[in-house]
């Protein structure tokens, strides 16, 4: 029957390169999993959903992995509305990873938690499987869709801790700024369309540019702004705090890494695929919006004495460091610079955030506080996490040897690469916001070295093995990074688009 | 292979051999106080041992060029290479962190600073060597900037753990300072970096080409670096976090910050931002000097005005430190060599009487100077260590800290050809008076504390009833004189002030050379 109706519609299937997309159909195929297998196991085995889909994941790695050795070069699927280049499988291998030390961090909390499991897994395989979508992602209804699919099912984990009014207060504020979002940016993609007449993201970059007429800075603006609530830039970021501290931490974790990520992702791909003609309009834009996002992220998180709000503000900030090369992003030959920065600091931001995020699970297990006064006297009693904190610590505020300062480098010599006098003054922005940052930040050093434990309590933590394995692979990868920084460099470096001003 | 490329595995090795024991003591126990400390000192000590093999190797009639220079890929994306190599301006400094390292390790024998933990304390310690030992022999300024930062934790948390009561507050400005300064630093490393035709990082090809930039760009970029440098060295008005920094740091941090630490920043001037921007240099020399000359009056002023004797000793940094900058800013070949010779004789000289400082307070439980007294009396070798490291720091003749003050204050006779002669010799005349002034200071503190009698809170005899003095008995008890780990640790550093102080030439004609090399980028 199906195919009578195929005969009618005169549709050919069009021709489906299986290796390119493999990663998602395994994604895909691990959702299924989980989702039939919940049905069916036993309330105290639920813990084989976390290893399903820690092995999804790890599976899901595997497709990109021969992606990326093989020398095909770029792989192109449905009229180049899906494209595999460096960038996405580097994106992809990023995402992947990352979400793999998520399920880590997650595993034991949700468990232990009064939390719905199966579910959980099935949203976070979800999500990830939009962000995955969303890499390659050339065509502004793909953008669009892959968008919406990472950011639903993160909505409803925001939300996840039951019958708690905070974390309801975040699943809320989060799906209605996010829906609000996503309509300001749709109704600039619509504006996009209409005057271009079409949404591969390669056709709009011929139609916008040189003279550009109102509608069509007004598009790019409204995209771009649409895009700015996603990352949680200033003054688009509200959401963020609250969402972050009530989410159950594990999310929280998600939320900052590996949505943000996402939400640079698009960003990027529309700005160098479908509008780097209009730069004139979003140059300034994200000038101001990486201005205000790290120097309001910063002085807000200065004030924060609860670890989860100070992380929130703390990865707004950082998300600033990340959009405030884009400033400069079609200036002379910057544009390769200026890509190479972005996708470095996603990468040693991921690592070394999780990393902290996995110290807070493991401090609050102990302590069951989320407050900054809970890590006093850390390193006394876990001098082992005490350490690891130091490095997450000192890498998110980016003092070398460690994994941060190759972030921060980099961003600053994409912009400084431009050569133009704003480009200097945003970097002498960001050199006194990365003094700001160590403020709060060694607030936390601060507690965990120099004061006292509070109540005395100097029992051990006991740290589970996944949580422990997560912190392992986050600690060392932020070290490595750090002492070895051409690896992330290189990353960000064969990391292009096949089809872009300085691709 | 050429043969100043020979043996290019020693720099390597001293530079990162501190880390090996890192390691080590990382899988040691933390009750094994012994073995930590034992593994801690054999790692300082071959540390030093490859430090002294260096010394044997190097080739002393090519002072002038870097030797045993290694270069290999580290980052090439941003065409920074992993590139050391050391001359005789790094040489002496390069020497003098092991030396230090090796006697603070000595002296922590007995002397953890509370709160105990000496597993941390010395792993610290020992990343802070590497950090430093990196620094002096980097090549490449990004591999600079690396090392430049890698002391910074290590001596926050030192300060803030181990440190005086507020300690918390003196560690965070200390890092607050250091870290805006360097932040703004690397802003102008990498605006060199591009205005050089981003080619590389490398400190030789950018002195080679950074004298081809536009003047004004140079003076702004040089204004980044200097702010850098100058928060690390510390100038006036950048020093404020250092009083306070030395005062709350443990004994072992004091030492190690006034003998090598501040030299990063003086270094950094010397072998980054003066030869790379000669015309900024040559703009801005007048300027520096004139805070070099504001930080040796104030510091002397400053000093007069403590009454804690460690406080006393970090204003008198303030003010070497001047005289090591303004031999700096006349730009000439005589008053760099002052300078280098400056850095090393203040942090033999400097380091002593922290060391001092230290035993000061483990006995009295006080630094206060007023309540201090006839320490000669009472524990003389001690005052007499204190009066000698007196009479080194403020210029004696015969002794390491002349051959850094008389110079640079002679240097600014005659700066480089194209400064004003007139602006320089009223710097000259200022900072001779401020010679004065360091002998008043040094010589008041020295007679405050260590002669007449023992003041009765420490069981000095007075007229005191007897029944008091024994009731005060368990107060003064632990008062004795130098101990035999102390001995240990400052005989090298006594025998090196006058050592130095007789034949300044072992470290001049060292010195030369290398500073020539530098000047000639300047047109000296």
């Amino acid at each position: 029957m199906l195919s009578t109706l195929f005969a009618v519609a005169d549709w050919v299937s069009p021709a489906v390169d299986y290796h390119a997309i493999a990663p998602e159909i395994i994604v895909a195929a691990g959702i299924c999993v989980v989702l039939l297998a919940d049905l069916f196991i036993a309330d105290r085995s639920k813990w084989l959903l976390s290893t399903v889909a820690g092995f999804t994941l790890l599976g899901a790695f595997i497709p990109v992995l021969t992606l990326a050795l093989s020398d095909e070069g770029p792989r192109s699927l449905f009229d180049g509305r899906y494209v595999i280049d460096d960038f996405s499988i580097v994106m992809k291998g990023l995402f992947l990873l990352s979400a793999y030390v998520i399920v880590l961090l997650s595993t034991t909390h949700i468990e232990e938690g009064d939390y719905y499991q199966g579910e959980y897994w099935v949203l976070m395989l979800s999500s990830i499987l939009g962000m995955l979508m969303m890499t390659s992602s050339r065509d502004l209804v793909s953008i669009f869709v892959a968008l919406e699919f990472l950011s639903i099912p993160a909505y409803m984990l925001a939300a996840w801790r039951k019958r708690d009014a905070k974390s309801n207060e975040a699943g809320v504020k989060y799906f209605l700024l996010g829906v609000f979002a996503s309509a300001v940016m749709l109704y600039g993609m619509s504006l996009l369309y209409g005057v271009a007449n079409s949404t591969l993201l390669s056709g709009l970059a011929a139609e916008i540019s040189g003279e550009l007429t109102a509608i069509r800075v007004l598009a790019v603006v409204f995209v771009v702004v649409g895009f700015a609530f996603k990352v949680s830039a200033v003054p688009f970021h509200t959401w963020a705090p609250d969402t972050y501290e009530g989410a159950p931490t594990p999310v929280t974790a998600f939320l900052s890494v590996a949505s943000k990520a996402a939400g640079f992702v698009a960003l990027v791909t529309v700005l160098y695929v479908a509008v780097p003609g209009a730069s004139d309009v979003w140059q300034p834009l994200i000038w101001v919006l990486a201005a205000l996002t790290m120097t309001v992220g910063n002085v807000m998180a200065l004030r924060q004495t609860n670890i989860v709000r100070m992380l929130a503000y703390s990865s707004i900030a950082q998300g600033g460091f990340i959009l405030m090369p884009l400033a400069v992003a079609a200036e002379g030959n910057s544009s390769a610079a200026v890509l190479r920065s972005v996708v470095t600091y996603l990468i040693v931001y991921a690592a070394t955030n999780l990393g902290m995020f996995g110290i807070i699970l493991a401090v609050s297990r102990k302590t069951r506080s989320g407050e900054v006064a809970s890590f006093g006297g850390l390193f006394s009693y876990a001098p082992g996490i005490g350490a690891l904190a130091t490095i997450f610590l000192a890498s998110l505020a980016g003092i070398p040897p460690l994994g941060g300062w190759i972030g921060k480098f980099s961003a600053f010599q994409a912009v400084l690469e431009a050569g133009t006098t704003w480009g200097y003054v945003l970097a002498v922005i960001g050199a006194v916001n990365s003094v700001i940052a160590f403020g709060y930040y060694g607030n936390v050093m601060r507690e965990m070295w120099m004061r006292p434990v509070p109540n005395g309590d100097t029992s051990p933590i006991a740290t589970p093995a996944p949580l422990k394995l997560a912190l392992g692979i986050t600690g060392i990868a932020t070290l490595a990074l750090g002492i070895l920084p051409g690896v992330a460099l290189h990353f960000g470096d064969i990391a292009v688009f096949t089809s872009a001003f300085g691709g | 292979m050429d043969i100043l490329r020979d043996h290019n595995w020693v720099l390597s090795v001293g530079t990162f051999l501190p880390l090996a024991g890192v390691l080590v003591m990382l899988f040691i126990p933390k009750a094994e106080e012994q073995l930590q400390k034992a593994v801690a000192l054999i790692t300082a000590l071959a540390t030093l041992g490859v430090g002294v093999y260096t010394l044997t190797l190097f080739n002393y009639d090519r002072a002038g060029e870097m030797q045993f220079v290694a270069q290999t890929n580290w980052i090439s994306v941003i065409k920074s290479t992993y590139y050391i190599g050391i001359d005789g301006i790094s040489l002496p400094l390069y020497i003098l962190s092991m030396v230090i390292t090796v006697l603070v390790m000595i002296y922590s024998w007995d002397h953890i600073p509370s709160p105990g933990n000496p597993k941390a304390f010395l792993i610290l310690m020992l990343v802070l060597q590497t950090g430093m030992a990196g620094t002096f022999i980097s090549q490449d300024l990004i591999l600079f900037f690396v090392f430049f930062e890698l002391v910074l934790l290590p001596m926050y948390f030192m300060i803030g753990v181990w440190g005086g009561e507020n300690r918390q507050y003196a560690s965070l400005k200390f890092f607050l300072y250091t870290m805006f300064g360097s932040a703004l630093m690397l802003v102008a490393f990498l605006a060199l970096f591009f205005k050089t035709g981003a080619e590389s990082f490398a400190i030789p090809y950018l002195v080679e080409n950074g004298g081809a930039i536009a003047k004004n760009t140079q003076v702004w970029i040089f204004a980044g670096m200097f702010i850098g440098f100058a928060v690390k060295v510390p100038m006036f008005p950048f020093h404020t976090w250092l009083p306070d920094a030395h005062t709350q740091a443990p004994t072992q941090g004091s030492v190690i910050l006034a003998a090598v630490l501040l030299k990063l920043g003086t270094y950094g001037f010397i072998r980054i931002a003066i030869p790379m921007l000669p015309d900024a240099a040559r703009e801005w020399a007048p300027y520096i000097g004139l805070l070099a000359v504001i930080g040796i009056i104030y510091g002397a002023l400053g000093c007069l005005a403590q009454t804690d004797m460690k406080r006393l000793i970090a204003f008198s940094s303030v003010a070497h430190m001047g005289f090591v900058m303004l031999g700096i800013s006349t730009l000439t070949s005589f008053g760099m060599n002052a300078a280098v010779f400056g850095m090393v004789a203040h942090g033999l000289i400097t380091g002593m009487l922290f060391f001092v400082a230290g035993s000061v307070k483990d006995r009295y439980h006080t630094l206060e100077i007023a309540r201090l007294g006839g320490m000669l009396k009472q524990v003389p070798h001690l005052g007499w260590i204190l009066g000698f490291c007196a009479m080194a720091s403020l210029g004696l003749p015969g002794l390491a800290g002349f051959w850094g003050e008389f110079p640079a204050i002679l240097s600014a006779y005659s700066p480089l050809s194209g400064l004003s002669e007139v602006t320089f010799r009223v710097y000259m005349v200022i900072a001779a008076m401020g010679t004065v002034l360091a002998a008043a200071y040094l010589l008041w503190l020295f007679q405050r504390t260590a002669f007449g009698e023992p003041k009765p809170e420490f069981g000095g005899s007075t007229s005191d009833s007897h029944g008091h003095h024994d009731h005060d008995d368990a107060h003064h008890s632990d008062i004795h004189d130098v101990t035999v780990y102390e001995w240990v640790a400052w005989t090298p550093l006594l025998v090196g002030i006058v050592l130095f102080g007789v034949m300044p030439n072992l470290l001049f004609k060292l010195i030369d050379p290398a500073v020539a090399a530098i000047v000639t980028h300047i047109g000296g």
